[in-house]
Formats: structure tokens, C-alpha cells, sequence
């Protein structure tokens, strides 16, 4: 293993997060502030209680994914697409650096700020509105895989675009409508019968539900289909992921 | 001795359906300077590409100190160093921290006084603090030959290293080439001009249309493409050469207006100065003369009727 070149990877996307630490951090933070104000403050107070939670406690969870799923998807096919588009992917492309490397390094850098993405929101919300946390431990633990799927889909969606647009694309016509639909503002059990069928072929339903299972011990979905999904969907994304590699590395000619 | 790099029947296609190489075969020796001459177009960037691991081949075998660059590709990589011929550089990054980015990426833990050295023998070290993108086009150059060097490696690839460089960075650069050599680096650099090669190389390569046409020591070469003209322009047109004028190699061009005599430069005798005297004897006159040494493009063009 090359843990040199990983780490040169992980350092050098990190580097250039930080760089722009304040707008990194100030726009997920602003977004999240204005969705308690509106949805939590103005519009929560007037809201029944869903489950035995307050609404603007409800819809933590799903902001917090709300956030983390278009960030690590945006910010996971920017670090790979950024060296294609300038041309600095030659040096990537001539060092001996195996796909799980550059992988590791990549993605491995993007989770992290995700993470720390999801972790500010997190204390951002506090802020708003007072909520206990149930199970921390697999409050992280779906943060982390969430992250982590996600950050290998936008590295997928890196490397397989051919123009910026792509890039933005997704993350605005693909992720931002399916968390919308998939109950950050609401429980699915508040929508007709037949929605709440199709919501089911919605993934991120999976995701939000198990999500607000680790903070209020209250799910849509069971915990265990929850956990499932999101493993289900990790694998997808590495093997999409090993499928792109092994068949021959779309970066090279 | 085996050779640092070994090419075997190596060819590109690409998915465009051009082949950019032909069938290639080279062996470069330890220590030595190659040069690979062809013009616009002629596949040397994708030859590199291919052996630096940037192209896929579409067949053949390369290796590198002994590694095949596909199976054993991380070792072989460890030992390449790359300029490539475009300036690609992390415009908001600092000079120095790109350099140790390029270090750690090829494996190698790190070493600050290597650096160090890379950067002062490139005149950057004063500007290692600064960000890239605030640095001249000749400073950029020589970022990216700083990245390529700073995991020490024993086979260097310039592509056309002095495209565009001024005359100062250029004797530098060739400097800095030679200086590598000294230590044992391998280099193989390309480029459009004859006198780089000339200056610079111990053999030379020829590849056009993504054939490599020759290969040659480089003293050889010279003496084969040291062809030079004079050309004597004449007041008025000549209807044939003037007779007593047998021994010399002379020709009439522009409808008579013109007398070309073609000489070898590397000949004791060129032969001049007894044609100018010769003509004056005759009476012919001339307004104007120069001479030209064959150009790379007359060159090409000849190897590749020679070959035909
Ligand atoms: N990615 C690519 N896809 C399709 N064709 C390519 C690609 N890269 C290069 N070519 C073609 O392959 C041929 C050889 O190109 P190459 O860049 O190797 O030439 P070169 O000798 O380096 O030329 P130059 O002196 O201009 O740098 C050219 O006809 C070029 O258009
Ligand atoms: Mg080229």
C-alpha cells in the first residue's frame, strides 16, 4: 500500500477545503438556520407534535442529511473532476498509486467533511431548538456510512462527468428532491396510502428514517431495513465503483 | 548492460480510430540523453504518455528498470519523472507544498532537505511560500520540473521542455539536464529544434506520422543531415549552368534566377570560396547569397523518401 500517496491525496483535498473553511461551513450553516427559522420557529410552532417529538426537533435529522448528502456528492465529484478539467490529473495518473488509493485518499477526504459538515449543523440546531440524542453511537454510525455512500456516488459522478454541469446537476435534480420527499419535513405515515408506497421506492426514506430512529428512537421504516439500505447502498457504490476501474479507468485514453 | 527502458512492439490507437504510434521498438541505456525529434503531431507526447502510464497502450510491452510498466506498475512508476508538455498546475496552491504533495504521491516519505535542494537548484526556493498561480510562465516550468524531480527519479521525461522559454531558463534547463545525468538520471526529452538536440543529446530518435524513422547516435546523425545550400541570387536569369562550372553540386531555381549549390557542412572544404572564385573568373554575377542548413522539415522529408 501506498500510504504516502494516500496521504498526500487526503492532505491536499483537506488543504484545499480549508482554504475556503468559512464558505464551506457558512453556507450548509446559513441554509440550516434559515429552515429552523421558517420551518422550526415560524411555521414548527403552530405544528402538532409528530410521534411525541416537536417539529423543529423532527426535522433534524433530515436537515442534517439534507445537507450531508448534497455536500458529499458535490464535493466528492469536485475533488476528482477539478485535476481532469485543469489537466494536473497527469500526476495522478503516471504515480503509483493503485484506484483503491486514489479512492481512499479521495473519498476518504470528502467524508471527513461531510462529517464535520453534519457535525456543525448538528450544533447549529442545538441552537434552535433542545433535543436529546437516544443513540449516539449509531447516530455516528449512520452519519459515517451516509457520508461515506454518498462521497463514493459523487466520486463515481466525478469521474464519469464530462462538464460542470453534470456536476451540479445531480446533486439539484436527483438528491435535493428525493431528501425533500423522503420525510425531512414530514413522517411518510402523515401521507396518503398510496405515497407512502412509492415514498418506499425512494432510498433516502431509508436513510432519514434510520437517521431519526439513532435521535428520537421513533422510525418510519424499521431500524433494521434502515441499516440495511444504507449498507445496500454503500455496496452498490463500491462496486460501481470496482466496476469503473476494472474496466478500464475512464480517466486514461 | 540492460537497458533502463525497454519498448516492444509498442502502438496507440486512439478511440478516435487514429493510430498516433505505430508498432515502436527503442531501448534507451542507463544514463543516457535521448532525443526524440518530429514535428507537430508526430506522437512523441503519446509515446511518453504510454510509458509514464497516462495513456493505455493498445499493444506491446514497456519496461522500466527491469518493472513491466502494467503489472508491476508502482515500481516502475516510483522510478519516472514527468514534465509534461502542457504547464497543469494547482493554480492556489504553494510552490513548496505541491512539491511534497508530488512526493508523498509517488511513495516516498518525506525529506525536507531533498527539497530543498530540488528548489534551490531551480531558483524557486526564495518563492516556495508563494501561491502558484502568482508566478511567471517560466517559474510555473519550473514548478512542475520540481515536482517531477522531488522523488528522485531515474528516468526523467521532458516533453518539449523549452517550448516557449526564454534564452536564459533554456540554459538552465540544459544545464540542470546534464547536471542529472552526472548523478545517473536517465532523460529523454522531446522537442522541435535540431540544436537543442544537438546541444544536448548522445542519440537522437526521429518520429514522424507515429513512426520512429531513425535511430541514431547523435554525431552520426549530424553528419548525415549536415546538409547545407547556398543560394546566389542573380540579376538576370540563367538559361543553363554556366559550363566550366562541372565539380560543383549546382542548380537553377526560380526559372533561372536563382543558383543553389549544396555542399556538406561537416566537409573539410565547403567548397565556397572556390565557386566564388570560379564565377568571378566566368564573369557570372550575383546581388545577393546566403546559406541554410537543412531544416528538421527537409530532414523529415527526406527520411521519409529514403524510406519509401
Ligand atoms: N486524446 C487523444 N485522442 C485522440 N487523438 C489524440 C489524442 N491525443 C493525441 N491525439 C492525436 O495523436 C497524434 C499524435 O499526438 P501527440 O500529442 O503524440 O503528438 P506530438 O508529437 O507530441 O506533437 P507536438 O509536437 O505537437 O506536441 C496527433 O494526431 C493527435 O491529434
Ligand atoms: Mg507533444
Amino acid at each position: 500500500m501506498n500510504w504516502y500517496g494516500v496521504q498526500a491525496i487526503y492532505r491536499f483535498e483537506m488543504a484545499r477545503w480549508f482554504r475556503t473553511i468559512g464558505q464551506s461551513l457558512f453556507s450548509p450553516v446559513l441554509s440550516t438556520s434559515l429552515y429552523f427559522i421558517v420551518f422550526g420557529a415560524a411555521i414548527g410552532s403552530r405544528m402538532v407534535a409528530i410521534d411525541g417529538i416537536s417539529y423543529g426537533a423532527f426535522i433534524v435529522p433530515g436537515l442534517i442529511m439534507l445537507s450531508i448528502l448534497t455536500e458529499s456528492v458535490s464535493n466528492a465529484s469536485f475533488g476528482i473532476y477539478m485535476p481532469k478539467w485543469a489537466g494536473t490529473i497527469y500526476e495522478l495518473l503516471s504515480a503509483p498509486v493503485s484506484p483503491i488509493e486514489s479512492v481512499l485518499g479521495y473519498v476518504g477526504a470528502a467524508s471527513t467533511k461531510s462529517i464535520i459538515i453534519g457535525l456543525v449543523i448538528l450544533a447549529t440546531a442545538r441552537l434552535f431548538v433542545p433535543f436529546e440524542i437516544e443513540h449516539p453511537l449509531w447516530m455516528l454510525t449512520f452519519l459515517v456510512l451516509t457520508c461515506v455512500s454518498f462521497c463514493l456516488f459523487g466520486f463515481i459522478l466525478g469521474v464519469l462527468a464530462d462538464g460542470f454541469e453534470k456536476l451540479q446537476i445531480v446533486p439539484m435534480l436527483i438528491i435535493t428532491p428525493l431528501t425533500f420527499l423522503g420525510g425531512t419535513f414530514y413522517s411518510i405515515n402523515m401521507l396518503p396510502e398510496l405515497w407512502q408506497k412509492i415514498a418506499l421506492f425512494n432510498p433516502v426514506v431509508y436513510l432519514i428514517s434510520g437517521f431519526r430512529w439513532a435521535f428520537y428512537g421513533v422510525a418510519d421504516v424499521n431500524v433494521g431495513v434502515s441499516i440495511a439500505a444504507t449498507l445496500g447502498f454503500l455496496g452498490l457504490c463500491l462496486g460501481a465503483v470496482y466496476w469503473i476501474f476494472a474496466t478500464g479507468y475512464r480517466l486514461k485514453n | 548492460m540492460l537497458p533502463i527502458l525497454s519498448i516492444r512492439d509498442v502502438s496507440k490507437t486512439y478511440a478516435s480510430g487514429l493510430q498516433a504510434l505505430k508498432p515502436t521498438n527503442l531501448d534507451i541505456a542507463k544514463g543516457e540523453i535521448f532525443a526524440l525529434l518530429g514535428p507537430n503531431g508526430a506522437g512523441k507526447t503519446t509515446l511518453i504518455s504510454i510509458i509514464c502510464g497516462i495513456v493505455n497502450p493498445s499493444s506491446g510491452a514497456i519496461t522500466a528498470d527491469g518493472h513491466d510498466i502494467i503489472r508491476d506498475y508502482k515500481a516502475a512508476r516510483r522510478k519516472i519523472g514527468l514534465v509534461p508538455q502542457e504547464l497543469h498546475t494547482d493554480a492556489f496552491e504553494r510552490v513548496i507544498n505541491t512539491v511534497q504533495f508530488s512526493r508523498g504521491l509517488f511513495g516516498f516519505p518525506p525529506n525536507e532537505a531533498h527539497l530543498e535542494k530540488v528548489l534551490r537548484d531551480l531558483s524557486l526556493w526564495e518563492k516556495r511560500n508563494d501561491t502558484i498561480m502568482t508566478l511567471s510562465g517560466g517559474m510555473k516550468r519550473r514548478v512542475m520540473i520540481a515536482k517531477a524531480l522531488s522523488h528522485e527519479p531515474k528516468i526523467l521525461f521532458l516533453d518539449e521542455p523549452t517550448a516557449g522559454v526564454d534564452v536564459e531558463l533554456r540554459q538552465d534547463m540544459w544545464a540542470m539536464v546534464r547536471k542529472l545525468r552526472d548523478n545517473g538520471v536517465t532523460i529523454i526529452l522531446t522537442t522541435h529544434y535540431i540544436e537543442e538536440a544537438e546541444e544536448m543529446a548522445d542519440r537522437v530518435g526521429v518520429i514522424n506520422k507515429g513512426e520512429l524513422i531513425l535511430v541514431e547516435d547523435k554525431t552520426a546523425l549530424m553528419r548525415k543531415l549536415g546538409k547545407k545550400q547556398l543560394t546566389l541570387e542573380l540579376p538576370a536569369p540563367l538559361a543553363a549552368i554556366p559550363e566550366g562550372l562541372g565539380g560543383y553540386a549546382l542548380e537553377l531555381a526560380s526559372g533561372g534566377a536563382k543558383l543553389v549549390y549544396s555542399f556538406d557542412a561537416n566537409a573539410e572544404q565547403s567548397g565556397i570560396s572556390g565557386l566564388l572564385r570560379r564565377l568571378d573568373e566566368l564573369g557570372v554575377e550575383f546581388k545577393d547569397l546566403h546559406t541554410e542548413q537543412s531544416s528538421l522539415e527537409d530532414i523529415f522529408v527526406e527520411l521519409v523518401r529514403a524510406r519509401a
